[in-house]
């Protein structure tokens, strides 16, 4: 970098607006202010992107690239468009960096030389947008299969269901009658063929292009010959979609030496329910109980990721009121417990994996149905919630809590809520996570198994974009809550919690950590709950739970039990027409956290490999949406 | 162990003294085969979706389904007798699970847990959802919500036992696994562009040729559906409802009539205030 002897202040120190300036000062021909209304960040030649996206991460110091994706923008200005929020592990806003290419044989450089935690979201925008990344070591379709016609994310691709551009459907009841989907298609099921459907060629290439270049057809003599005199063959295993320790339907391929990992590769998409595609259609509204659905197990922190990604868009309007206090404690109160529920799920889960099948499970989520009992009488529902609202909440909390369940023969189950979260906050959690802590972290056999095994080490887990607990587990402070803090984290008392090794053990370790954490951040939510109590929960008017949403982009994130949650949203189009977004991105843990398993199952045991999945914790509903 | 009423069992005329009825039991063969069979279901550990995390709840402490014999979950398809598609199934996924059916020993009963389970449920038009798992495999039985709750599964599963017991030994109908030869396998998908059900390549093969010629592949066009036009004012809406009340009194019982009446008289309601508050904001 030669003209770096002329910068006054350190390029790592700069400001986003200052490390904007630097970028177009330095590449003026290549670099321009995103000048669309209501947009920010840079807009990137794509044929330079490489060496910028180098200098954004070495010179700038923009390490953790957080989210990649792509948005077609079809009748607005015709091209598709990648963009990338990159931030800094020491904490603050983002750089947002974009590339442009035409519809037309789409292609933009990849950029998983310089973060390789690009290389999962890249195929996805290959799969569903149909972009090329010139590149990329791995390019081929991630969630759907090959040999699928077309690339549904695109605006001009229409599903076999297909009704209207938006929701809600003239069809649907307001006006009158239902036409049910499959009566339009001849085939009676959600279908759809391509015009020059060869009917000769009806194979399935799905799984031959999977076991490609993982050495299948290798000719067996010839690593008789290679080895010395060992005789091993390398033997390709396949785990799932159906298998008990992939918590879902998730699958993976390795290539074995013995018993040994050499190359491990993740398959999903077995869940992909096209999350984002329907997430265009519905209302802006509308996509609150889809939220829910993505990580079914802590649905309380995805909505609270979009209603803040939301309001983000909406406060550059001017009929915004931000949420009210009482709202946002709520908010958190909800994703506190939520996380204590993850965690506990995933710890039971975890020795689920190491063979203590089922017992600590059933140890760790009983208080699950505590929580729940609170989420239903709150929310009137144990896990799908649909509780946040842009602006506030849905419902204050209730009065009291009849649990439904066991009415008949336990007619104690009616509590004061508060009273009810006293207990819950100050002896029945804490007494769990002690209980957790006390039979599990000192056992000779968990510490066997899990110490030393699926390391990450810190360079490597900001460098695949690993996020939450895993990143943390590998030495890296980074929370969202404390980076880039929103709702009412910033005058709560807690610590960051981080451990040292980044294996198995201290992923377990920081679970209990993070519990502990959200017991403490607990208690200060319950006296400002009581100190609020009666307050509105929902700020504007009542009525109008949507308001129009004004045109641009947004991307909201918050720190969800399993890492950084994101949603990248667009508005786009006429102020006094459809509601819906333009683009809905979500920028899902599960799904970015996996992209390091290969490195890390290496050199492991077949019994490890699960034990390193359950330790990232992922939930198919998110990894796949 | 719960101690077994022998009781339960007797399906007889044939007395038995009262001191011995807890060790001897008289009963029909049918009903001592269903009833073990219905007291001993182990389900396949298969976990889809959302939907899965509440059948880990039942089977939890607090729920706790292995009260009707059920606690052994099992993770190969040859020991199970019952499929719990607990999630909203796609086109990727089903080509396995239609695997992993034919793979089932019989009888082997398929429960449709949950709305996507039972016809694709919220994720209906997604491009890669299969609209229910019956238009591969035949249920059982269909237990709705979205997560149906750990009680209602347990509903499903105690509806599923009930269909146990209406069945007789003596109606091959009922027990085909004893007819002559092997049960059909059901034909597995294929992925190609889309999902290509094998029963359907004739037609799949009708409609090549016709979009040959130039005609859509697959898509019927519907007659148009005569709308039932929502009235814009409410001024309009009044003689409606008196009419509609009118008319169905003398066919429908009065009080079926007043329901309706009311439930009009509802909907014009809201459509009134609707279009006062569109009035308001426009
Ligand atoms: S029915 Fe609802 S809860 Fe069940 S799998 Fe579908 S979306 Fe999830």
């Amino acid at each position: 970098m030669t003209d770096q002897a002329i910068m006054p202040v350190p390029t790592e120190a700069l400001d986003t607006q200052g490390a904007i300036d630097w970028l177009k000062d330095k590449y003026p021909e290549a670099v321009q202010d995103d000048t669309r209304q209501g947009y920010g960040g840079v807009v990137v030649d794509r044929s330079q992107l490489t060496k910028i996206a180098h200098a954004i991460r070495d010179d700038l110091g923009y390490d953790y690239l957080s989210s990649a994706t792509a948005v077609d923008y079809l009748g607005i200005s015709d091209h598709i468009e990648m963009v990338y929020h990159a931030y800094r592990t020491a904490g603050g806003p983002p750089l947002v960096f974009k590339a442009q290419t035409p519809r037309e044989n789409a292609e933009i450089p990849s950029v998983v030389s310089v973060w390789p935690g690009a290389d999962f979201q890249e195929r996805e925008a290959y799969d569903l947008f149909g972009i090329q990344f010139s590149g990329h070591p791995n390019l081929k379709r991630i969630l759907l299969w090959e040999g699928f016609d077309g690339h549904p994310m695109r605006k001009d691709w229409q599903e076999a269901y297909y009704e209207e551009e938006h929701k809600p459907f003239e069809s649907r009841w307001p006006k009158g009658w239902v036409r049910r989907a499959e009566e339009l298609n001849v085939f009676g099921k959600n279908v759809r063929y391509p015009a020059d459907l060869d009917l000769s060629r009806l194979t399935d290439v799905s799984e031959d292009s999977l076991y490609k270049g993982m050495g299948l057809g290798v000719d067996v003599q010839e690593i008789v010959q290679e080895g010395e005199h060992i005789k091993t063959d390398r033997l390709i295993v396949n785990m799932g979609p159906h298998h008990p320790s992939t918590h879902g339907v998730f699958r993976m391929i390795a290539e074995l030496d013995g018993e040994t990992i050499e190359a491990l590769e993740p398959v999903m998409g077995y869940l992909h329910r096209n999350h984002e595609k329907i997430g265009e259609r519905n209302a802006w509204l509308m996509n609150i109980p889809f939220t829910d659905r993505l990580d079914y197990i802590s649905s309380m922190g995805n909505n609270m990721g979009y209603v803040q990604a939301v309001e983000k868009l909406l406060a550059q309007g001017a009929r915004y009121t931000p949420p009210t206090y009482r709202a946002e404690v709520i908010r958190v109160l909800m994703v506190e417990l939520t996380r204590i529920v993850n965690h506990l799920w995933a710890i039971g889960f975890l020795l689920n994996d190491l063979g203590a099948f089922f017992t600590p499970a059933l140890y760790a989520i009983a208080e699950r149905e505590k929580v729940l009992d609170f989420f239903e009488a709150t929310a009137g529902s144990r896990m799908m919630c649909n509780y946040m609202r842009f602006q506030g909440v849905a419902k204050d909390l209730p009065e009291r809590i009849h649990s439904t369940a066991v009415t008949v023969n336990d007619k104690v189950r009616d509590y004061n809520t508060m009273e009810f979260l006293t207990e819950l906050i100050n002896e029945r959690l804490p007494r769990s996570i002690d209980e957790l802590d006390h039979f599990l972290t000192e056992s000779e056999i968990i510490k066997t198994r899990a110490m030393g095994v699926g390391i990450l080490p810190p360079e490597m887990a900001i460098a695949y974009s690993a996020a939450g607990p895993l990143l943390r587990a590998s030495n890296v402070p980074y929370d969202v809550r404390r980076a880039e803090p929103y709702s009412i984290y910033p005058e709560l008392d807690f610590d960051v919690c981080v451990r040292p090794n980044g294996d198995v053990y201290d992923r377990y370790l920081i679970r209990l950590d993070e519990m502990r954490e959200s017991v403490r951040i607990l208690k200060q939510v319950l006296q400002r709950l009581e100190a609020t109590h009666g307050e509105d929960i929902f700020s504007g008017n009542k009525a109008i739970y949507m308001p129009r949403v004004p045109v641009g982009e947004s991307y909201g994130r918050v720190e969800n039990p399993k890492g950084e949650l994101g949603f990248y949203c667009v508005s786009e189009g006429d102020p006094k027409g459809p509601q819906n977004p333009w683009r809905y991105h979500v920028r899902a843990p599960s799904f970015i956290n996996l992209t390091p398993l290969g490195v890390m199952c290496k050199g492991h045991k077949v019994a490890d490999v699960v034990v390193i999945l359950g330790s990232i914790d992922i939930v198919l509903g998110e990894t796949d949406r | 162990m719960s101690t077994l009423d022998l009781r339960e069992l007797h399906d007889t005329e044939f007395p038995v003294p009262a001191d011995m009825q807890n060790n001897v039991a008289i009963t029909s063969l049918s009903k001592i085969y269903n009833w073990s069979r219905r007291s001993s279901l182990w389900p396949m550990l298969f976990g889809l979706a959302c939907c899965a995390i509440e059948m880990i709840a039942t089977a939890a402490s607090r729920y706790d389904f292995s009260r009707f014999g059920m606690e052994v979950m099992r993770g190969s398809p040859r020991q199970s007798d019952l499929m719990i598609v607990s999630g909203t199934v796609t086109k990727k996924m089903v080509v396995p699970i239609v695997r992993l059916y034919n793979q089932m020993p019989e009888p082997k009963y398929v429960m449709a847990m949950g709305a996507c389970a039972s016809g694709g449920g919220p994720f209906k038009e997604g491009y890669n959802v299969v609209s229910g798992i019956d238009q591969y495999v035949p249920v059982d039985v269909y237990v709705p919500g979205c997560p149906p709750t750990p009680q209602a599964l347990m509903y499903g599963l105690i509806s599923l036992q009930k269909k146990f017991d209406g069945e007789s030994l003596a109606n091959l109908d009922d027990v085909p696994w004893y007819g002559v030869g092997p049960s059909d396998a059901v034909p597995i998908p294929v992925l190609g562009p889309d999902i290509i059900d094998p029963r359907q390549a004739e037609l799949i093969r009708q409609q090549a040729m016709l979009a040959a010629q130039g005609l859509p592949f697959g898509r019927r066009e519907l007659p148009a559906v005569a709308v039932p036009q929502p009235a814009v004012a409410p001024v309009e809406e009044k003689p409606a409802i008196a009419a509609a009340s009118t008319e169905t009194a003398e066919e429908i019982d009065p009080e079926k009539a007043a329901r309706l009446a009311k439930r009009e008289a509802a909907l014009a309601r809201k459509r009134a205030a609707k279009a006062a508050a569109e009035g308001n904001e426009g």
